[in-house]
């Protein structure tokens, strides 16, 4: 009867274990990992309803693109050091496109990600006035997002 | 037994001279180009289109220094690591003593003013498809740049490959073989095909390679590895690329994805070029892109 309770725990264990790596995340970092791929996911579903209605597959409304374009800015301000430790890079785990480059320049990471709050900023500014402002505010947020993903991510 | 001797070595004399004739440097055909004259502010739209600033601006250059084509850059191969040269105005260092003529000929058929062999790291099996009027402009918006002392950095390229000589026979087999569709529907799609399969350049990443490094044009646009290192070129034709014509579009105005995640590696540099593009350009790519083969009949 201990043995089938041990038994139980340990088969718990194992699908909770699966349950945590689906993000493909594995081993010493995956929550780590998981954080940082979770603020990425807010920007880019942000991003869809702001894009959706620069490509013209959504009507414009100002309401949504200005909450869409706050909480864009309000993600910019998750500062989570701790989510981006040493060795929590492509090379070292998996799940991750994160390159051993961040490690060696955090300092441009920092600008670089400084760079984009700044075009969020703007982009706050115009994305609840009209259709126009808001096409020309979401390209330079394009660009920076680009800015950091052209050094620091892997290709898939 | 002595005559056999002689019959070897002028037989081997002959495939000698006969392999010398087969790999010597030609000229391009630049019947015409005399009589035009360069266009900078088209000229500038010729060097967006092209991508020139992505390979020979300065390593990790921004900004206003990606209009400083000082090369440096290098580029890892199976073959060596080849780095890309100065190709800004100055006379010593650069291009600033070239022709019009010395221009089309490294695009049209890769070789130097001085009639040496390219390595096709330069995408002249590409730009083959160039039109002689766009390199006449080219050339005029290219003398306007700034200027870099940037002494030429040689490639790091081992036996045999080193031997440039040999690449008259690599161009037997991978050049001049013009477009890969040869009749294309409509003007928007003649326009991206120029786009796409001449100054875009983009088969060089998005097509596979063979063995030699040449472009498998019966897999045109089918994805391939990265050169050196983990990842790959993704495939374009429609039957894996499933974004619409208008995804194509944005993403070569912004860099977003339909998914809205950005893009990511070298394809940031190229965006930044297809921005530049009047959007009607970024259309004719897409629209191109939608019409490619996508080998499911020939398979």
């Amino acid at each position: 009867m201990k043995h089938k309770t041990l038994l139980s725990a340990a088969v718990i264990c194992a699908i909770g274990g699966l349950a945590l790596a689906d993000s493909h995340a594995e081993g010493e970092f995956a929550k780590q990992i998981k954080a940082r791929q979770a603020q990425m996911t807010i920007y880019s579903y942000n991003l869809g309803i702001l894009g959706g209605m620069a490509k013209g597959e959504a009507e414009y409304d100002s309401e949504a693109a200005a909450l869409a374009a706050n909480n864009l800015a309000v993600a910019t301000t998750i500062w989570m050091p701790s989510t981006w430790p040493q060795g929590s890079d492509n090379a070292a785990t998996k799940g991750t496109r994160a390159l051993p480059a961040i490690w060696e320049k955090f300092e441009d990471v920092g600008a670089k990600s400084q760079n984009l709050a700044t075009a969020v900023a703007k982009l706050q500014e115009s994305a609840g006035t009209d259709l126009d402002s808001l096409k020309a505010a979401i390209g330079p947020v394009g660009e920076a997002c680009g800015a950091c993903h052209k050094p620091y991510r892997a290709e898939k | 037994m002595r005559r056999l001797a002689r019959v070897a070595v002028a037989v081997g004399l002959i495939a000698l001279a006969v392999g010398w004739f087969l790999t010597r440097p030609q000229a391009a055909d630049l019947t015409g180009l005399d009589a035009m004259s360069g266009d900078v502010a088209r000229g500038a739209w010729v060097f967006d289109a092209a991508g020139c600033a992505s390979c020979h601006s300065a390593p990790e250059a921004e900004g206003d220094a990606l209009r400083v084509l000082s090369g440096g850059r290098g580029f890892p191969s199976p073959f060596g690591t080849f780095y890309a040269p100065n190709i800004s105005p100055s006379p010593d260092h650069g291009i600033g003593g070239w022709t019009v003529a010395d221009l089309a000929n490294a695009m049209l058929v890769g070789i130097s003013p001085d009639g040496a062999h390219y390595y096709p790291a330069f995408p002249y099996i590409s730009y083959s498809n160039a039109r002689l009027q766009d390199i006449a402009d080219l050339h005029a918006f290219m003398m306007t740049l700034p200027v870099s002392e940037q002494p030429n950095r040689s490639h790091d390229v081992g036996f045999p490959f080193s031997i440039r000589r040999g690449l008259g026979l690599w161009k037997l087999l991978n050049a001049g073989k013009g477009w890969v569709i040869e009749q294309p529907a409509t003007d928007q799609i003649e326009r991206g095909r120029y786009l796409v399969e001449a100054l875009g350049h983009c088969a060089e990443c998005h097509t596979p390679r063979d063995a030699l490094g040449g472009l498998d044009r019966d897999r045109w646009m089918r994805g391939g590895p990265v050169p050196v290192g983990k990842g790959s070129f993704p495939p374009l034709v429609p039957s894996q690329l499933k974004w619409s014509a208008e995804d194509i579009a944005y993403y070569l105005e912004t860099g977003f994805t339909p998914d809205f995640d950005s893009a990511g590696g070298a394809m940031v540099e190229v965006i930044q070029n297809t921005s530049r593009l009047p959007p009607e350009d970024r259309a004719a790519i897409a629209a191109y892109l939608k019409t490619l083969p996508d080998g499911s009949a020939d398979e």
